[in-house]
């Protein structure tokens, strides 16, 4: 498999992917943590969050709908909030019976539930445009620089290195259990619904251990290297000037979001 | 390609401010102890470790099997994790993929993070080594018996823990959203403990070695069967009586702050529908909920008697 299969990175000469990991990261959450206080209904303050959406796409030069194209897989998802259309109290809009339950759909439940969808929607962009924009080595590390204890960084680092080898690792098994899962024509093949989920079971114990050996091997190697309980990175990641001002611009915009939300 | 979202990873704004928060301190306070812990037990060796094996977890949830149509059972692998690294490696690991799929596929919120990590990471490693812990002197089928309820278990435990986050965000009607989620998960979880099993037993053949009760104690002491039956009693107890009677939780609920008082109780909302599949009284919804766990502990059990027999 290639080595950047799983990777949302994309590769472009740009003023966001130049900006600090941990400026992107910030900015992503303060985005996101902004749009979860923005209040049911702030449509302006909606339309304002998605403008600065789509200047961040302009600004990343990946074109202004790239994370619009990329959120519609992301958007089932939003279907667990439909819930809200009836749970909350106002007054009724439509009702319907579907089998045993008689569903009453109320103003207050629907402003509830397209403020989820706006919010997780608006959310789920960003967090897009965010690992497209920052290779996934320079993110870890700029969690690192944000306080996240520094082994939980490393796992994932290890995590996102070796999901690689261990996913072909998983194809590999699968591609064995499809050789060996031959049918004839208009006869039933495989076993019962049992057999079949322990032989994904007995894939699953085959991964563990190759994994845990591996893992084995992979620590020696480190050590024999001098390895001594501590990651290093040639990356100084400085703060520059400019990262300092877009960090303070970002903060600002936001702040102005939450009054204009709240007007 | 293979990634398949599981209902369990909560998006964001999903999630009150109040509810996310309080599940973000109580994720950080147990990673916090869990870093620690696993430095004492592993040493500089926890970092290539551990982070093959978040490796190792995001891969194994690819092995699917086909179960009717187009839907295929998969891993969600918390169980697995904490039985074979022990309970505090297992958060982390856990912690690790859920991060990454956050961060790097979109799959579950960021601000949201803190709840996804309690519900599918640090509920599903306790309740896993916890029930599995149990049975550490016990002949071999009696141990893979009790993985299998441990991983059925750890599933429905966070899909119960999700749905009452997001009813307490006052997203959701716990009555709806409750026996929903418990229903799926039930039947995901059943794929999860016949995996968890074979798996279990696979490695137990190969490599008896890494489950001994040397390396048991290592993982952690008998204190755990204590919290992770504890953990599942309460989750499992719970949310019957919650669902048939929730006004004792809103009260809970507002007095800790978690509900406005402004919000219209959720119990005045759905009283005049009858749910089919609910009792009457809490009683029986408990009586229920337990019926239901040793139906499916029976259905592991003799589904863990055949598998002896056949190999």
């Amino acid at each position: 498999m290639h080595f950047n299969a799983f990777d949302r990175y994309l590769e472009k000469e740009s003023f966001l992917h130049r900006l600090d990991p941990r400026v992107k990261a910030t900015a992503t959450i303060i985005f996101i943590v902004s749009n979860v206080l923005l209040p049911d209904g702030a449509w302006v303050a909606f339309a304002l969050s998605w403008s600065l959406l789509i200047a961040a796409n302009a600004l990343s030069k990946l074109g202004i709908e790239y994370t619009f194209k990329r959120s519609l897989i992301a958007l089932p998802f939003a279907l667990i909030a439909v819930t809200t259309l009836f749970s909350i109290h106002g007054k009724p809009l439509l009702s319907f019976f579907f089998l045993a339950w008689n569903f009453t759909v109320t103003d207050a439940g629907l402003l509830r539930f397209s403020s989820i969808l706006i919010r997780s929607w608006l959310s789920v962009q960003m967090a897009i445009l965010l690992v497209a924009v920052t290779r996934f080595p320079d993110l870890v590390h700029a969690l690192e620089h944000l306080r996240v204890p520094a082994i939980l960084t490393a796992i994932i680092a290890f995590l996102y290195r070796y999901l690689f080898v261990l996913t072909d690792e998983v194809y590999r098994l699968l591609r064995a259990r499809e050789s060996r899962s031959a049918s004839v024509a208009g006869h039933k093949s495989g076993g019962s619904l049992l057999w079949r989920a322990r032989v994904a079971g007995n894939l699953a114990g085959q991964l563990f251990l190759r994994s845990y050996e591996r893992s084995d091997r992979v620590y020696h190697a480190m050590v024999s290297r001098g390895y001594a309980g501590r990651l290093y990175t040639l990356n100084p990641h400085e703060m520059k000037s400019s990262d300092y001002f877009a960090a303070a611009f970002i903060v600002a915009v936001i702040f102005i979001l939450q009054i204009i939300g709240r007007l | 390609m293979f990634f398949s979202p599981v209902l369990m990873h909560i998006p964001d704004s999903f999630l009150s401010v109040p509810v996310s928060v309080v599940c973000w301190v109580i994720t950080a306070l147990a990673l916090a102890v869990a870093v620690s812990k696993t430095n004492q037990a592993l040493g500089e060796k926890q970092i290539p470790l551990m982070g093959v094996m978040a490796a190792f977890i995001f891969a194994a949830q690819m092995i699917n099997f086909p179960i009717l149509g187009g839907t295929s059972g998969h891993l969600l692998g918390g169980a697995l994790a904490a039985i074979m690294l022990g309970p505090w490696a297992g958060m982390l690991v856990m912690t690790a993929v859920i991060a990454v799929q956050a961060l790097l596929f979109q799959d579950g919120g960021m601000t949201v993070m803190g709840a996804n990590i309690l519900n599918m990471g640090l509920v599903t490693a306790t309740i896993g080594y916890g029930i599995y812990r149990s049975t550490s002197n016990q002949p071999k089928p009696i141990k893979l018996f009790a993985a299998g309820v441990a991983a059925w278990l750890s599933v429905v435990a966070g899909a119960t823990l999700s749905s009452f986050e997001i009813w307490l965000s006052g997203n959701a009607e716990l009555k709806v959203i409750l026996p929903a989620m418990l229903i799926v998960h039930a039947l995901i979880g059943l794929g999860e403990a016949t995996i968890t099993v074979a798996a279990l037993s696979f490695i137990m053949r190969m490599r008896p070695d890494l489950l001994d009760a040397d390396s048991e104690a290592v993982k952690g002491g008998r204190g755990w069967i204590f919290v992770g039956v504890l953990t599942s009693l309460g989750v499992i107890l719970l949310s019957p009586f919650a669902s048939s009677n929730p006004d004792g939780l809103t009260r809970v609920a507002m007095n800790l702050g978690l509900i406005s008082q402004s919000r219209p109780a959720p119990s005045a909302l759905f009283s005049n529908y009858a749910i089919p599949f609910l009792g009457k009284t809490p009683f029986s919804t408990i009586g229920a909920g337990i019926i239901g766990t040793l139906v499916v502990g029976a259905i592991i059990f003799l589904i863990g008697r055949g598998m002896k027999a056949k190999s």
